[in-house]
């Protein structure tokens, strides 16, 4: 049960896209989450509707339509083709956008919940003593919602690096570019390498527990401190 | 009050329909005095704490106007709107409100950073010392009694050094051993501090320990306003018909007996003895005296074991419409009102009328400060 360099080349780009990923989609969730978590829109429905999506759809659907979207007769990549920016499909840039799709609301959920818990009341009591709406979000509000960020990377990351399906459609099978450990493993499999789809398979289900262990056992704590939100 | 701060009061001119029961709305027009504690009381509904929150800048309703000293936070007609964290008060919530992320001190340090510093009115130690929270600082509010989460709370509202202190029912969501605990502590707050302080609270005891002066609101509407003192002396008000209906005079200390142990103020040529405490000759008391324990008398009864007998004029009668063999008498002791409850037999047999002379016998004072 050793690994291959092939499989350590596969385990560091997994790594590298998760750990892209989930720091880009904490930036973009966080406006995306205060906005879903306070407004009284009635556009909240079908935002909250379409953040979710990923969660119910397969992501063969995703894959095929972001490789058309995305593609060279595809209005983004037509568009991004003027620009001078090299086709995104089959390539890792590609990838991180394919699965900042597939793995956001696994991020916004978390965050958005927190937001929610928190109420009106810490903001409240920050406003009576002189902070500025920005003031209060950045030194109340995203302090408090500490755990729901917590779960939100922490789940944004575990999510990306089990991706397959996605994968699969928009980054195909390229070495050192877009072949993930979920692919690796299927590769050993159909070549019948049954003991290196053991190694990695075991890594991933290890990699898991662990994770969510975490997960679970700080949540207890902070919920005793009186910070808000989290994973359920 | 100086005739100064009479001039430049807190106005008040709140219209406020909420936005989704429209069965509750708020229509006041006060005029608050700018210094000592003002009290909002009225029953739960009233409309007392959302009078607050619109004083506060809490709560939308921009057709109102609020102007403290001449400076305009928000005005309905001239399209003025300060949001809250450009008012310059300071706000202790029912339930403290801590932010529960940090502790007591860095509460405290995040409106120390963020005061009005330009102005400071009160210092960082003097805060310390008056709540009594040196040693709980390090504490988290999860760590704290309900009691002194309350006091880190009006020390954190101090230390933003506001211009007009806001507190909604601070002690409400404290059990009566907590209550009791904060009471002195709050009793010196209101008494030491130069700021201005509104005051909500559905309990009587606690506006007369408090307040110098207060707004009856009932409904959404002020019924009543004016001094505690002469408010509470009124025939025909609301709280006159309460159980505990009863006055406050106050005075300085003129006599004391440390043989007896008791001391004496006077006021309007009257003297009330009371059990002496720490207090000195000199000093300002306030007493409170309840109608339940002042009884009528026609003359001066010498071999009576009651001390405090006030020669008084009968000012008004009423009876209580909710127990008819109760009367509510109001008496007046030079300017200071008093009242008794008596049987309505009593005032019968006794022919007691207005503008008569007559004994009132007074059984017990409390010593508010």
């Amino acid at each position: 049960m050793t690994l291959s360099p092939d499989d350590i080349a596969a385990i560091w780009l997994t790594l590298k896209l998760a750990s892209i990923v989930t720091v880009l989609l904490i930036l973009i969730s966080t406006p995306i989450a205060w906005w879903l978590a306070r407004t009284q829109s009635w556009l909240k429905g079908p935002i909250n509707a379409i953040v979710a999506m990923p969660l119910v759809l397969p992501p063969t659907v995703l894959g095929f339509y972001l490789l058309l979207f995305l593609g060279p007769q595809g209005a983004m990549g037509q568009l991004l083709a003027k620009i001078g920016v090299s086709p995104l499909p089959f390539s890792f840039s590609g990838l991180v956008v394919a699965s900042m799709l597939y793995s956001l609301p696994f991020v916004v959920q978390p965050i958005q919940n927190a937001f929610i818990a928190m109420g009106d009341r810490p903001l409240e009591a920050a406003s009576t003593l002189r902070a500025s709406p920005w003031d209060s979000f950045i030194h109340v509000a995203v302090p408090l919602a500490k755990p729901g960020y917590i779960s939100a990377a922490v789940l944004g990351f575990a999510h990306t690096i089990g991706e397959f399906g996605v994968v699969l459609m928009i980054g195909g099978n390229i070495s050192n570019e877009t072949r993930v450990i979920s692919i690796q493993i299927y590769d050993h499999v159909e070549a019948l390498e049954y003991g290196q789809a053991h190694t990695l398979s075991l890594l991933m289900i290890v990699f898991a527990f662990v994770v969510l262990a975490f997960l679970y056992s700080t949540q207890k704590r902070q919920k005793s401190k009186g910070l808000t939100g989290g994973l359920l | 009050m100086s005739s100064k701060q009479d001039h430049n009061p807190l106005c008040v001119q709140v219209t406020y329909q909420h936005l989704k029961t429209s069965t509750f709305s708020l229509d006041v027009d006060l005029k608050l005095p700018n210094s000592g504690v003002s009290a909002l009381f009225g029953p739960s509904g009233s409309g007392k704490t959302t009078l607050l929150r619109c004083i506060a800048g809490l709560e939308p309703n921009k057709q109102s106007s609020i102007t403290l000293n001449g400076e305009i936070w928000q005005s309905g007609t001239k399209s003025i709107y300060s949001p809250a964290h450009k008012r310059p008060i300071g706000y202790v919530f029912q339930d403290a409100n801590l932010f529960p992320h940090l502790s007591a001190k860095e509460n405290l340090q995040f409106a120390i950073k963020r005061a009005n510093s330009a102005q400071p009115i009160i210092s960082y130690k003097d805060v310390i010392r008056l709540m009594n929270i040196e040693a709980i600082l390090s504490q988290y509010p999860a760590q704290l009694s309900g009691g002194e989460r309350q006091r880190v709370a009006m020390a954190r509202a101090l230390l933003i050094q506001p211009k007009l202190l806001l507190m909604d029912e601070p002690l409400s969501a404290l059990d009566d051993a907590l209550k009791q605990e904060i009471l002195p502590y709050l009793e010196q707050l209101c008494r030491r501090t130069s700021i201005p302080i509104i005051y909500v609270s559905h309990s009587l005891d606690e506006v007369i320990r408090l307040a110098d002066y207060m707004v009856v609101l009932d409904k959404g509407r002020a019924i009543e306003e004016g001094k505690t003192q002469s408010l509470l002396g009124k025939l025909g008000t609301s709280f006159s018909r309460y159980q505990d209906a009863s006055v406050v005079v106050s005075g300085a200390v003129t006599r004391q007996e440390p043989k007896w142990g008791l001391s004496w103020i006077s006021f309007d040529n009257q003297t009330i003895a009371f059990k002496q405490g720490d207090e000195k000759l000199g000093d300002l008391i306030r007493l409170r005296i309840q109608s339940k324990d002042v009884s009528l008398a026609l003359s001066k009864q010498d071999n009576s074991s009651i001390l405090n007998r006030l020669s008084v004029l009968i000012d008004d009668l009423e009876r209580d419409p909710k127990d008819p063999s109760m009367i509510m008498v109001r008496l007046l002791a030079g300017t200071t009102t008093i009242l008794a409850k008596i049987t309505t037999l009593s005032a019968h047999n006794l022919r007691l009328e207005k503008g008569q002379t007559i004994i009132a016998q007074i059984k017990s004072v409390a010593v508010l400060s």
